[in-house]
């Protein structure tokens, strides 16, 4: 059943994408940073951790999880440190992410080349 | 010397020969519709070679060496070359060209690259400067998307009006002597802008410069509409030649019979999953040198205006907010 719930989710998440990229002129790059900001924004108003509660995987793995993470990084900072808790918590909550993007990013690179994906 | 019909059209009253010519193509535009008249097809995206660029001006360099076997000549007895590509500083062309020592002319045409070479080529040939040219392009997939849109690590989206970058090179040598289709008139395109900033759809971009030139190639020719059995634009995709239709039409030009787009006939849209069709310097210079220019050696054409079609953007322009500004040349072929 909790598969079936993060599929529904992220599948769902997906699907706003896929309708965005052909309804609309807004580019790849414009889309994905829809999806950080408005992952943002549901975080900072408590709607998005709901979401994570129920969908699981489903919600944090798309692009959109990383803004929910962003935003809670910095709700936790700023109630211990301050505002200054406003420029480190979102780096630091995402620091996992965005270590793993370069690092692995960086191994993939390392070991494999580039290929068309749609051949014939 | 040739004669002048009006602001953009010049009769070629020697009428330069195509003497040779030949295409080298990727996977995908060998397994499309025109796939037999190719002269080869690389499966091998990278050609053996450690990059795209590197891939792409090997194609070029190989075409090259095809189009003078066939012409059963060396790079000796070539006056000029004219050729040009999509990536910055026309690379493919300058480092696939550099061991060949023929006088070298750059250009950059966007898609239309195939017919402006032509045009230069053939007056060149007209002016008496040269008893034969070559004039040759190249684009490749992977390197233009690297170019234009994302390098394919990225993993991108393509979005549905987004068309896909012809992989290959094809060239023609034109000369003074011979037996061949012959070109009669040359209409040199403007920039033509209307406005569309939407890089992704450059059909709806280049339509109306197709549609210009060809309607100034009817005016100053004088030449009935029906009279060549192909009009072919370079790359407008689906979405452009519809919309190049019905601007003709508005012109008073229906031609909708004999017109046909190299985008459109080089993949089949449907099973390969290309969107809008193909694109890129490639797209008309292959089908050119591939399956038109081999119809007429065979006379099951006769009389063909080529109409090369570019999108003048580039991807900084694109960015600032810029329009794409378009062009397309005509070329009149005719077996004589």
């Amino acid at each position: 059943m909790e598969f079936a719930r993060a599929f529904l989710v992220g599948g769902l998440i997906c699907v706003i994408g896929q309708l965005l990229i052909d309804l609309t002129k807004l580019t790849p790059a414009r889309i994905m940073v829809i999806f950080v900001v408005a992952g943002v924004v549901l975080g900072a108003l408590g709607i998005y951790p709901m979401l994570v509660e129920w969908g699981g995987a489903g919600a944090t793995v798309p692009i959109i999880g990383f803004g929910n993470v962003l935003a809670k990084g910095v709700i936790e900072d700023v109630n211990q440190k301050g505002l200054i808790g406003a420029f480190s918590g979102g780096v630091r909550a995402g620091a996992v992410g965005i270590a793993a993007a370069v690092f692995f990013g960086y191994i993939m690179a390392v070991v494999s080349k580039p290929k068309t994906k749609n051949k014939a | 010397m040739g004669t002048r019909l009006g602001k953009q059209t010049v009769r070629l009253d020697s009428k330069p020969v195509i003497q040779s010519w030949a295409s080298i193509v990727g996977a995908k535009e060998g397994n499309g519709p025109l796939g037999r008249y190719f002269d080869e097809i690389v499966q091998d995206e990278y050609f053996g070679e450690e990059s795209f660029e590197k891939a792409e001006s090997k194609f070029l360099r190989e075409t090259l060496s095809k189009v003078l076997m066939k012409g059963n000549v060396s790079p000796g007895d070539i006056q000029y070359i004219f050729a040009g590509d999509l990536l910055n500083q026309c690379i493919a062309a300058n480092f696939g060209l550099r061991e060949s020592e023929i006088p070298f002319f750059g250009l950059y045409g966007a898609c239309s690259t195939m017919a402006e070479s032509l045009i230069l080529g053939s007056l060149m040939v007209e002016g008496g400067f040269a008893e034969r040219c070559v004039c040759i392009t190249s684009s490749h997939f992977c390197s233009a998307e690297k170019q234009f849109r994302f390098p394919l690590e990225f993993g991108n989206q393509r979005p549905p009006t987004a068309q896909w970058t012809v992989t290959g090179a094809g060239g023609v040598m034109v000369g003074k002597f011979g037996d061949g289709p012959r070109i009669v008139h040359v209409t040199t395109g403007k920039i033509v802008d209307m406005g569309i900033n939407d890089a992704n759809d450059m059909g709806s971009a280049m339509a109306p410069a197709a549609c210009d030139t060809i309607t100034a190639h009817f005016r100053e020719t004088g030449l009935p509409l029906n009279y060549y059995e192909l009009i072919v634009t370079g790359d407008l995709g689906m979405h452009g030649k519809n919309l190049c239709l019905q601007l003709l039409e508005e012109n008073g030009i229906a031609i909708k019979e004999f017109y046909d787009d190299c985008g459109v006939m080089i993949y089949d849209r449907q099973k390969q999953r290309t969107d809008c069709g193909g694109s890129g310097c490639a797209c008309s210079a292959v089908v050119l040198a591939g399956y038109i220019l081999e119809k007429m050696s065979r006379r099951e054409l006769n009389r063909v205006l080529f109409v090369g079609t570019g999108a003048l953007h580039s991807p900084i322009s694109v960015q600032q907010g810029e329009s794409v500004p378009a062009i397309a040349h005509a070329v009149g072929i005719e077996m004589v």
